[in-house]
């Protein structure tokens, strides 16, 4: 009687629905859809996203030790003019189709990164100087590549390029990072899964990334994000603003994360343009140092921080921020919030505060009006209180908030407005990004653009040794040229720096081993070392 | 009912003395920064609390609902009147000039006048004060307002215009002007007046838009539109129930303008 029972038992196991292994995802939000798939295209938030999730590099810069690491290339040597790059591949790796990865597949993507017809913006970065970029390969695992001209901080580039596959039927689909595009509901959501074949495996060799695939659903409003991370519908959010990060540390302390100062910044300058629509005797006071100086120690940048940042910022020193470890400026301080000083350097430019009006020599009252887009509320605080601090010294600020477009008509056109305040969203450490700010013939020098010679010596100055730092290729000799850069810019205040934001994100507890650092993308720089609690995943 | 709407127009009269003397009422500047209290909960100093920036609440809400209060009703006169010009005298004429004038209003309608707004706010000379871009702004929406107005008029006149009384001031040889502006106009009141009353309100809401799109009032002058963008984000609100006081007031004194329409369309 025993045994039939037995068969039996079996057979009624056998067809019970088994639950499959446990899949783990991870989900969070993206604020829009990726306009790209294509790793050379890529120019929006969300396409650079899935370009980090899903290409593979041959190095990249640490983001918390902001140090440049070996990935797809095991060793990798600059020549000394700067020109050249040889790259070591490593050996055994294929995309996420199975096809192999060799030095052609790095010559393909080269080759379309500098080609003029496809019009990468992650190439800009490695347009030198005019000719052709060569492109050599010696066996299947080695690679050189010669630019025009020198690039200094050449290697930290490569960060940034994915690379495609030569022969994949696939085409910019097959991938060589952790995890591949696997579903794609357009407006709605993406699925990355595991690449089956990705080449990292942890010390106990397992291979990574430790999580099967990642969520990605398109949800446009911070609101519904930060309800959804609440309510324990998606792992993390990887920037927050101060106020939903202030709401966050009150009701759940154990998700918020701020990992200090940030790279970004805000800042204030005052319109230079000699061919302004401006009052000559206004373009007077915007190009005297003495009078950018003093409005900027009129400013109370604590206060800036503290309230208009809810804490969540820090008075900003210069062009760079002391979250670039290397090419900050340590010697340089943020500027004191001191009115005395700052009247006692109105005056010595013939300013004086009478009645309660500041006046200068010709007795015109000071008064100019801030430009900043309208929307942004961080923006629009900061100027109404410039506009309090302002008032007690005398000086009428009215605040202009401006749609956008007109914004940057005024700025970059027509040359319309007084003085403008804006921020910098920053991603890169090396200075040479910045070389379109700081050179006085760029069209992004915005206080005073397209100047065809230097109309300052300080600005003379700020070429040279922009160009300087550009053509050497020995780090500390650049960061010493650098340093006089932040030096000329603190002392001249060209941009009125105010303030440095932190970087914000957010959380769950349900994943272990993150590290939020303030590079891009905070959160998740690490994705293939990171894991769900087992509980918590098996409940998702 | 008549003690409803007494108590609706006692409501908007007090509303609109407290904000006429709002220098008397409130307890602080409207621009002044309390920078060691900013978003301050209720309290005896601060009735309604601290905005972000530490600047009393109240006395922001009062000195806001005076610029709301005083403009909107201007921005709806002038569009009553274009509407009454405009509607009018196409309802009177009748015929082509209707069909042309109405054809206009229909594509006047259809216009985005919000960009338009945006365009003119981004042509303003940039130190224009507050107060005059506030101005500036609500003549635009009176100016651009007056379509549907004119559309509810136009029918309305054209009614009059066939109606036994206008046909016996014709029969007494009253034409032209004289008995458009002696017997139509006179008798188009009502209809004005009513579009006058609902008009109010739009423009309110209009500016709060425009607020909420941070393209309205300029800083450090309140105004509805300015307060009730705090109520923009969940963070700001939630666990802050005074954050709601604008807009209770602004419900409220909407409502209560409905209200005494409502009862004033009734009596006439």
């Amino acid at each position: 009687m025993k045994k039939p029972f037995l068969v039996l038992s079996v057979i009624l196991l056998a067809l019970v629905p088994r639950p499959a292994a446990c899949q783990s995802e991870l989900k969070f939000v993206l604020h829009s859809e990726p306009k790209t798939f294509n790793p050379l295209l890529v120019e929006d938030d969300s396409s650079e996203s899935i370009r980090y999730l899903t290409g593979g590099v041959l190095l990249r810069v640490n983001r918390l030790t902001q140090e440049v690491t070996p990935e797809l290339a095991t060793h990798w040597k600059i020549s000394r003019d700067g020109r050249t790059i040889d790259f070591d591949l490593r050996k055994d790796v294929r995309f996420s189709d199975g096809t192999p990865f060799s030095s052609d597949d790095v010559a393909y993507t080269m080759t379309q990164l500098m080609d003029p017809a496809v019009h990468s913006p992650t190439g800009d970065a490695f347009r030198s100087g005019d000719g052709q970029v060569l492109v050599k390969t010696a066996g299947t695992d080695h690679v050189q590549v010669t630019f025009p001209a020198p690039i200094a901080g050449l290697e930290r580039l490569f960060d940034q390029v994915a690379i495609m596959s030569a022969k994949s039927s696939q085409k910019e689909m097959a991938v060589l990072g952790p995890y591949y595009v696997a579903e794609n509901k357009a407006g709605a959501y993406l699925v990355l899964k595991r690449n089956p074949y990705y080449w990292k495996h942890d010390p106990s060799g397992r291979q990574l990334p430790y999580i099967d695939s990642v969520r990605l659903d398109i949800v446009q409003s911070q609101d519904t994000e930060l309800l959804r991370l609440v309510r324990g519908d998606i792992h993390f959010i990887n920037s927050l603003n101060p106020e939903y990060f202030q709401k966050l540390t009150s009701q759940n302390p154990g998700m918020a994360h701020d990992a200090g100062v940030s790279l970004d910044s805000e800042q204030i300058w005052f319109n230079q343009v000699a061919r302004a629509p401006i009052p000559d005797y206004k373009k007077q006071w915007f190009r005297s140092t003495n009078f950018r100086r003093a409005i900027s120690e009129a400013i109370n940048r604590q206060d800036l921080a503290r309230v208009a940042f809810r804490g969540y910022a820090h008075p900003a020193i210069g062009p760079i921020s002391p979250a670039n470890k290397f090419w900050f400026n340590a010697r340089l301080h943020a500027h004191p919030f001191d009115q005395k000083s700052s009247l006692r350097r109105l005056s010595q430019d013939g300013f004086v505060l009478k009645d309660g009006v500041l006046r200068d020599r010709e007795q015109h009252p000071v008064e100019f009006s801030v430009i900043t887009n309208a929307g942004n509320k961080y923006r629009e605080s900061m100027a109404t209180m410039i506009q309090q601090d302002l008032a007690d010294i005398g000086i009428k600020l009215n605040v202009v908030t401006l749609d956008f477009p007109s914004l940057i008509e005024r700025i970059t056109k027509d040359f319309n407005y007084e003085a403008c305040l804006l921020g910098l969203i920053n991603n890169e450490l090396d200075p040479n990004s910045q070389m379109n700010l700081w050179l006085s013939s760029s069209e992004n020098h915005q206080w005073n653009p397209m100047q065809k010679t230097p109309e300052t010596e300080w600005e003379a100055q700020m070429d040279k040794l922009m160009h300087e730092q550009a053509s050497t290729l020995d780090e500390n000799q650049r960061k010493k040229y650098f340093d006089e850069v932040q030096q000329i810019v603190w002392e001249q205040e060209p941009f009125i720096y105010l303030v440095n934001r932190d970087a914000l994100s957010a959380v769950s507890p349900a994943i272990q081993n993150v590290q939020p650092a303030v590079l891009r993308p905070q959160v998740y720089w690490n994705i293939e070392q990171l894991t769900l609690a087992p509980q918590i995943a098996e409940k998702r | 009912m008549k003690a409803l709407r007494a108590t609706a127009i006692a409501f908007l009269v007090l509303v609109a003395l407290a904000s006429i003397f709002a220098s008397f009422v409130a307890p602080a500047h409207y621009a002044y920064q309390f920078r060691e209290l900013p978003d301050a909960g209720p309290s005896h100093q601060h009735l309604l609390g601290t905005d972000d920036l530490g600047r009393d609440r109240f006395a922001r809400v009062l000195y806001g609902t005076r610029v709301s209060l005083l403009l909107a009703p201007t921005a709806a006169l002038i569009s009553s009147l274009l509407a009454l010009i405009i509607g009018g005298i196409a309802g009177f004429v009748g015929g082509w000039v209707e069909r042309i004038v109405m054809a206009a209003t229909d594509l006047f309608l259809s216009m985005p006048w919000l960009f338009l707004l945006l365009t003119v706010r981004a042509m303003l000379p940039l130190n224009t004060a507050p107060i005059l871009s506030v101005v500036i702004t609500f003549a635009l929406l009176g100016c651009l307002g007056w379509a549907g107005a004119a559309r509810v008029i136009c029918t309305d006149a054209r009614t009059k215009r066939l109606a036994d009384f206008v046909l016996l001031a014709r029969a007494s040889g009253h034409s032209g002007i004289r008995l458009l502006w002696r017997h139509l106009m006179p008798n188009l009141k009502p209809v004005v007046l009513a579009q006058f009353w609902i008009s109010i309100p739009v423009f309110i809401l209009a500016e709060a838009n425009l607020g909420m799109l941070g393209l309205g009032v300029a800083e450090p002058l309140p105004s509805w539109g300015s307060l009730l963008r705090e109520l923009q984000s969940y963070p700001a609100v939630s666990g802050q129930p005074w954050l709601f006081a604008p807009l209770l007031l602004f419900v409220m004194v909407v409502g209560s303008f409905h209200f005494v329409l409502r009862t004033e369309e009734s009596v006439l």
